[in-house]
């Protein structure tokens, strides 16, 4: 069973809000040198958000079937990779934000459009990294 | 300057949304995704607001825009609870945990987007 993607379960330890804390600094930044490298306007398809959100979905998937199956009880692993980097390279705000922009640029087929990619996707590219996750833990195990 | 306001405002986005999750996790029992729920939809408002008022500084949307908003949220959770879910065989939680989190979050977006077009 893919174990659950938060820190909770394994107590309230402040060892696991500075990992966030510090894994949500550095994957914020590449989220952000990602969207300075690849700007868009309001009308236009945001192919920034769409490629952290994916590429941070199939990530977390690969950390889930292999690293975090194998050391489910440390304090900060999880904290620091899953929630932290992850979490702060990904991003929900800026995916709901673009598709009201897009609407209200007068394109709502381009808003759905760019919701379904982004969740049939990042599903998709989850569900990926777990199975191949697993399959390289199965290979090499220990 | 900016990269370091969008850190600063990612480090207090981080621990609050682990906070959420941990705080859902001990009233609803463990795998409960409500507080990932909540803090996509709150984060959505926020920054709907900000990007709705229009000509707000630059630095500013690089703090709590970028930076807090942007990590406050989460995709990959989202993403990979679903996957959870569906393999825990419970693909109507599945299903209202992401059509919610999608209506919610976009609606609250839209809402804070347009008010704020207002003021």
């Amino acid at each position: 069973m893919l174990p659950d993607d938060r820190a909770g379960g394994q107590g309230d330890s402040v060892i696991g809000y500075v990992a966030a804390a510090l894994g949500g600094g550095l994957g914020a930044l590449g989220r952000w040198g990602i969207a300075e490298a690849l700007p868009h306007d309001a009308a236009g398809w945001p192919w920034a958000t769409l490629l952290v959100n994916l590429t941070g979905c199939l990530v977390l998937g690969l950390l889930l079937g292999l690293v975090f199956a194998r050391s489910p009880g440390s304090p900060w692993l999880r904290p620091f990779l899953g929630t932290g980097v992850l979490g702060g390279f990904t991003t929900f705000s800026a995916l709901a934000v673009e598709t009201v922009q897009l609407t209200d640029a007068g394109r709502p087929q381009l808003a759905a459009g760019y919701v379904v990619v982004s969740v049939v996707g990042g599903v998709g590219a989850a569900a990926l990294g777990v199975m191949t996750g697993r399959s390289r833990l199965r290979q090499a195990p220990g | 300057m900016t990269p370091l306001l969008v850190v600063v405002g990612a480090m207090a986005g981080a621990p609050l949304r682990l906070l959420a999750e941990r705080l859902a996790v001990a009233r609803r029992g463990h795998g409960s995704v409500v507080g990932t729920a909540a803090v996509n939809v709150a984060g959505s408002a926020v920054l709907g607001f900000l990007l709705g008022v229009g000509g707000v500084p630059a630095w500013l949307l690089a703090l709590v825009g970028t930076g807090f908003c942007g990590t406050l949220t989460t995709f990959s959770t989202l993403g990979a609870d679903v996957v959870r879910l569906g393999e825990q065989r419970r693909p109507g939680t599945a299903a209202a945990y992401l059509g919610g989190t999608l209506l919610l979050g976009i609606g609250a977006a839209g809402a804070a987007y347009g008010i704020a077009g207002l003021l």
